[in-house]
């Protein structure tokens, strides 16, 4: 007996140990200097926690465990390493997903084991598993669309109505689980349900909301895990739980605002519904070649460089990079100005950078850089389009009026890489291509770049 | 045990606890943040090895093995796409040497 208490105490010391490892390591990933230590940290932490499970008290089915973690395990290490840069946001809504639909299965199992659950844990077990499986659900279908696998947005009048119907019945069905311990068919519908509504809540919502939506099912997963947590009597799972459900609620609202839309407004409205009658663009684009554009930036004084996700798309950053480093040794003060959801979702711009090896200290957050436009000579706008138009400042009919923007329009000079003429994600005429100071230099961003960099060689 | 008001306070403390870490973070990091946060809640695969080790019946045995193989890609895809982001960051001092 005194042998099982004490592998007990060490089983909740290391749960301990752990949750401590996790907080330690998150704190340490939010300053880019320590980032990268953080996250071995919070690593650790997961292999002590899932080395000691396996001396829980009064388990079996330990072939059955390994073959599942190592299924699981296999297949998210390769998915995960190969995918690409430019795809991370899907691949977190994915493995997010997942966790969503472990908290649910745990739920299932806990339900479907019926036994003496008091009344709180009934209640914690069916709402986590709920919360769980929408997370599930709602992720995939991010995953989905982020992926290109799903391209239309559904949409129909009532949706609202119906998805409260279906948010209505599993809450019904969910109490009474609660009470009628073990009924099979009822947990099955239960499930169903969850997972329904997680299909019907995303679905409508378009795919430039997505990050923000991605974040809220994290932090949703969270929740749920901590609610499992408490079925189970686990308070790593409880601590860790918790931690991201109140992170990740912060850092949706943070993206959401970043994006200058409400929550609400995200989830329960579609981005550009009702058309807007955005006032007339008067000017004309004008075109501009490649060795003019080298002259002019190699001789600026301060060339600030406004990348987009169409960049990253071109797969252009490394060309920029190298065309900033030839830049920079020539004297001119090059700096990359950031845009919070340039790319897919806020940060992600930064990441796909940092791929090409540009340092993050010469990459400026737009409150930071904003000022010094003002005094740059050039302005070098490549595959970024919704958030360098102006019309933001400036048309109060303009769907994206009041989104913060960059000010590459106080630059004497805006150079503007694009492929056509066509208008950006959101679909709306950017007034920045039509003024004086502007000249559009068109073509394929990685080939113009290239194009740049052969220029300033040769001068 | 962790029971009634304990639980309460637990829960309170680590949501305090989450907020204050994620307060001033710079959105530069928000992707590789909300993926680290992503990992961290792959702990949840602990709880589904508990789940499966004490299922009896063959539905619960196969809605747990379910769930040790999500908990699993949960923790492991988390972690890889996040160390992965995070390898990249670098400052110019690092660079050049």
């Amino acid at each position: 007996m005194s042998e099982f208490v004490s592998m007990r105490s060490v089983i909740e010391a290391s749960y301990f140990i752990a949750a401590i490892l996790f907080i330690f390591g998150l704190k340490r990933m939010s300053s880019p200097v320590t980032a990268r230590g953080g996250i071995i940290w919070a690593g650790a932490g997961m292999v002590v926690a899932t080395v000691v499970t396996f001396l829980y008290p009064g388990m079996g089915n330990y072939a059955l465990m390994m073959v599942a973690i190592f299924i699981g395990g296999v297949a998210a290490w390769v998915s995960g390493k190969k995918v690409a840069m430019t795809d991370m946001p899907q691949m977190i809504a994915l493995y997010n997903g997942m966790g969503g639909g472990a908290a649910a299965a745990i739920a299932a199992v806990e339900l479907l084991g019926g036994g003496d659950h008091s009344l709180v844990f009934g209640i914690l077990a069916v709402l986590g598993g709920m919360i769980g499986a929408v997370s599930f659900s709602g992720s995939l279908v991010a995953f989905a669309k982020l992926q290109g696998l799903m391209k239309r947005t559904f949409r129909f009048s009532g949706q609202q109505f119906v998805n409260l119907l279906l948010l209505a019945a599993t809450v019904v069905i969910a109490g009474v689980i609660v009470f009628a311990h073990g009924d099979i068919n009822l947990i099955m519908i239960f499930f169903l349900l969850a997972l329904l509504l997680g299909i019907t809540m995303t679905l409508p919502i378009g795919g430039a909301d997505m990050p923000v939506v991605i974040s809220l099912y994290n932090a949703l997963t969270g929740l749920a895990v901590a609610f499992e947590g408490f079925v189970l009597q686990n308070a790593a799972m409880i601590i860790a739980g918790t931690v991201v459900g109140s992170a990740g609620t912060l850092l949706t609202q943070l993206m959401a605002k970043a994006m200058n839309r409400s929550l609400a407004n995200v989830l329960f409205s579609g981005f550009g519904d009702e058309a807007a009658e955005a006032s007339e663009i008067t000017g004309s684009m004008k075109p501009i070649e490649a060795p003019d554009v080298a002259v002019m930036m190699a001789f600026a004084d301060k060339v600030l460089i406004v990348p987009g996700y169409g960049m990253a798309v071109a797969q252009a950053q490394h060309k920029v990079w190298e065309l900033a480093q030839l830049l920079k040794d020539r004297g001119v003060d090059v700096k990359f100005a950031i845009h919070p959801v340039a790319g897919r979702m806020p940060g992600h711009m930064n990441v796909l950078l940092a791929e090409a090896g540009v340092p993050y200290d010469i990459i400026y957050d737009e409150d930071e850089i904003n000022a010094e436009f003002a005094t740059a000579d050039v302005a070098l706008v490549i595959g970024a389009n919704d958030v360098v138009n102006p019309v933001a400042r400036t048309d109060p009919a303009s769907p994206i009026y009041g989104m913060p923007i960059l000010n590459a329009d106080h630059a004497k000079n805006v150079i503007v890489i694009k492929r056509g003429q066509g208008a950006g994600f959101s679909g709306i005429e950017n007034a920045l291509f039509f003024l004086d100071q502007t000249r559009m230099l068109y073509g394929d961003g990685q080939e113009m770049a290239s194009q740049l960099i052969q220029e300033v060689k040769s001068l | 045990m962790i029971d009634g008001f304990i639980a309460l306070y637990i829960f309170m403390l680590a949501a305090f606890t989450g907020y204050e870490i994620i307060g001033r973070v710079p959105s530069i990091l928000h992707t590789p943040l909300m993926s680290g946060s992503n990992f961290v809640h792959g702990i949840v695969l602990v709880g589904a090895m508990v789940a499966l080790g004490r299922a009896d019946t063959t539905l619960e045995l196969v809605v747990g093995f379910i769930g040790v193989i999500l908990g699993a890609g949960n923790a492991v895809g988390g972690y890889v796409v996040t160390e992965r982001m995070l390898e990249m960051f670098k400052s110019s001092k690092e660079k050049s040497s």
